[in-house]
């Protein structure tokens, strides 16, 4: 088996790249560089996650908490979906509130949905170790897992920015800084 | 010897007089037994005259199909004594009456609608039996299934009142099952003449059924009051072409009240104005089933066609490969492929192959030999490099279960190469091969989540070895509960499969091939070639 032949680096596209489209929401609300991204799977199931542009993702940042419960009487820990057509799921708007994540130095953000689906699951994972959101925002720091309506697959992603759109932008924002600073 | 005896007398005369066929009244007398309903139709019919006549002398000859005014009357007379029937039913008798006497050699059975006339006759069954032999069928032996128009359960059920009642007359009863049923003696008639055209037993278990179903233009007319009386039981369907269907006529007859019966339809039934049509004779052969194992050597093939938006992916599957072979050579209509477990587009099934099952649904050809079948597989081996088979074999329906059984509960092993953003040594490794029936928890993968329930499920890594390859690749055996998302238990699924090979070894993980070297499920039995 060791003659077998090996690729080269990178060995293959990640994970992300193989099965996933990233799509991109900047400064969400109009909250400069509250940045998210949309993975959205060749099946149309989205996951939400921070885009690296993210404030929380910025060095020096601490998570202090992240919370789930968007209001009083709402938590997202509280969706559950049941059988192969998910009943149950609560239904998410583009601005709908996922979480907060509230850091040390007191500043809150909010995190949305960005696309309208069905709320499938939260990643409880980054309550108990809120680092991993941190550590592999792209992956196991995810945020949440949205299913898209099948007639509005294609239509959720209208008002995203594309992986060539966003670096762009990324790039316009450094030059900005770096001209007004 | 004639089986009727003198107790029959009153209801075989009474029945004769209003348009009964010879067969239905041996029904009516509960003659069970077949040779006398095998009797050439004017044979039954001379007989009969002839025992009725010994009595009545000479009067029956000339009421004979259709009765006279005369006899007709005299039931009127007889009518008059039961409160039951009203003057509505009875003025229907002599309308129909008339009607009857100017169609008067047709002849047509009040009751079975011509079933055991015509319809038993040698022409109609050679009729038949071109048909089946024109559909190139093979067969052994055949099952013979028969359909009627619904109102033959009218007709029948007024003719079963008209019998009691003349029976009650003379201090007899009559049990539901002291008559004959119609489909009874028909296929006592029947079952010998196929047999006999075709060279062929009648059996009731055959895989081979030939299938003849009746219509008449007067269903709708004879059941309509039925529809008035209980409308519930007639409930219009998408596919049902009328609502007077066998079973919504059986129901409704079991709820009406003998007396409503009475009321609005005649009794006895009036002479139909025409025969039975046959509406189809159809010949289907039940599924066969045919199993094995296949081997797929391709990442570039499916198992089941892959289509999206009506479009396809790729131009083949493992299940085309082979069922397009079976289907040609069995002659079927279709077929439905169903296997052991499936593996991804990208994977390949090695080893002694993937056990599957083929239902081929109407086959034309069923009789194969051993060596024929391993003809049909080496066909199909060599049509492809992608796939081959093994172990090709003719199954019953039942085993297919032991298929289906194994899926679950058996075990599975792959092979897998596996990629690791951190450099890594031999040692770094080693603690893999130690690990036994290692439990871990899949949530639904992101892959499959659009169309299966989202479930946290339990499975085991029952062991694992590893092979060295290079400071970013080894490669990886794995022996696992089937079921197991094995992708999932190497890259984690953004975490959502726990622990998974990243979180073993503290790193990355990705995979990059995956091969399935076995699928333990015993069957189907391996064959030596």
């Amino acid at each position: 088996m060791a003659t077998e032949p090996v690729p080269a680096e990178p060995a293959v596209p990640s994970l992300v790249d193989r099965y996933f489209t990233r799509w991109y929401k900047a400064d969400l609300k109009g909250k400069p560089c509250e940045d998210h991204c949309i993975l959205q799977h060749s099946n149309r199931i989205c996951v939400i996650t921070l885009a690296e542009s993210h404030p929380v993702l910025k060095s020096g940042k601490t998570i202090k908490s992240i919370s789930y419960q968007i209001s009083t009487n709402c938590s997202r820990l509280q969706n559950k979906v049941s059988g192969k057509f998910k009943r149950g799921a609560q239904f998410l708007t583009e601005l709908a509130p996922l979480c907060k994540i509230y850091c040390s130095d007191g500043e809150e953000y909010t995190i949305s949905s960005c696309v309208r689906g069905r709320l499938m699951e939260v990643n409880e994972n980054i309550l108990h170790k809120p680092s991993i959101l941190q550590e592999k925002p792209s992956t196991e720091g995810y945020i949440a897992v949205v299913l898209p309506k099948f007639e509005e697959s294609k239509s959720i992603t209208e008002g995203l920015l594309t992986q060539k759109q966003y670096e762009e932008l990324m790039e316009k924002r450094s030059n900005g800084t770096a001209s007004t600073s | 010897m004639f089986p009727l005896t003198e107790e029959n007398k009153h209801v075989a005369q009474l029945l004769l007089n209003t348009g009964t066929c010879p067969r239905c009244i041996f029904r009516f007398c509960g003659v069970d037994f077949h040779v006398p309903y095998r009797l050439p139709y004017k044979e039954l019919l001379h007989g009969l005259q002839k025992f009725l006549e010994t009595e009545k002398d000479g009067l029956i000859l000339e009421v004979l199909n259709p009765p006279p005014k005369k006899i007709r009357l005299q039931e009127l007379e007889d009518g008059i004594d039961n409160p039951s029937q009203n003057g509505e039913a009875r003025s229907s008798v002599i309308e129909d009456g008339s009607v009857a006497s100017k169609n008067s050699n047709l002849n047509v059975c009040n009751v079975c609608l011509g079933i055991l006339q015509e319809f038993c006759e040698k022409e109609f069954i050679k009729k038949v039996c071109q048909k089946v032999e024109t559909s190139g069928f093979e067969f052994t032996n055949l099952v013979f299934s028969v359909s009627f128009p619904a109102q033959i359960s009218v007709r029948e059920h007024a003719a079963w009142l008209l019998v009691k009642q003349e029976m009650g007359k003379q201090s007899m009863s009559l049990g539901r099952n002291y008559v004959v049923q119609l489909k009874e003696a028909y296929k006592w008639i029947t079952h010998p003449l196929f047999s006999e055209e075709l060279g062929v037993p009648i059996d009731g278990k055959s895989l081979f059924e030939v299938s003849v179903v009746f219509a008449h233009p007067e269903t709708v007319e004879d059941c309509h009051f039925l529809g008035t009386i209980c409308p519930d039981c007639f409930k219009p369907a998408k596919n049902k072409q009328s609502v007077f269907t066998r079973m919504a006529v059986m129901k409704a007859l079991n709820k009406i009240k003998e007396e409503d019966f009475c009321k609005q339809f005649p009794c006895p039934p009036n002479s139909p104005k025409a025969v039975c049509t046959v509406l189809e004779i159809e010949c289907a052969h039940g599924a066969v089933f045919v199993a094995g194992r296949y081997n797929k050597y391709s990442r570039n093939l499916p198992q089941t066609p892959w289509i999206i938006d009506g479009e396809r992916k790729l131009e083949s599957s493992v299940e085309e490969l082979i069922s397009d072979h079976l289907l040609t050579v069995f002659k079927a209509e279709s077929f439905n492929f169903s296997s052991s477990g499936r593996e991804d587009v990208d994977v390949r099934t090695l080893g002694n192959g993937r056990p599957f099952a083929i239902e081929l649904v109407n086959p034309h050809r069923v009789h194969f030999t051993s060596e024929e079948i391993k003809e049909l597989q080496q066909k199909i081996n060599k049509s492809s490099d992608k796939i081959q088979v093994r172990d090709l074999q003719l199954v019953t329906r039942e085993a297919i279960g032991h298929m289906k059984e194994g899926e679950e509960e058996k075990t599975k092993t792959y092979s897998a190469l596996i990629w690791t953003n951190k450099a890594i040594q031999k040692e770094d490794i080693e603690f893999l091969n130690g690990v036994k029936d290692l439990k871990i928890d899949q949530k639904t993968p992101l892959r499959v989540l659009h169309r299966r329930p989202l479930a946290v499920r339990s499975r085991v890594i029952h062991s694992m070895e590893t092979h060295y390859v290079d400071e970013h690749h080894f490669r990886l055996y794995l022996k696992t509960q089937a079921g197991t998302y094995i992708k999932e238990f190497v890259h984690g699924d953004f975490g959502r499969t726990n622990p998974n090979i990243g979180s073993l070894m503290n790193l990355t993980a990705d995979i990059l091939e995956l091969d399935v070297e076995s699928v333990d499920v015993d069957w189907p039995p391996s064959l030596d070639d």
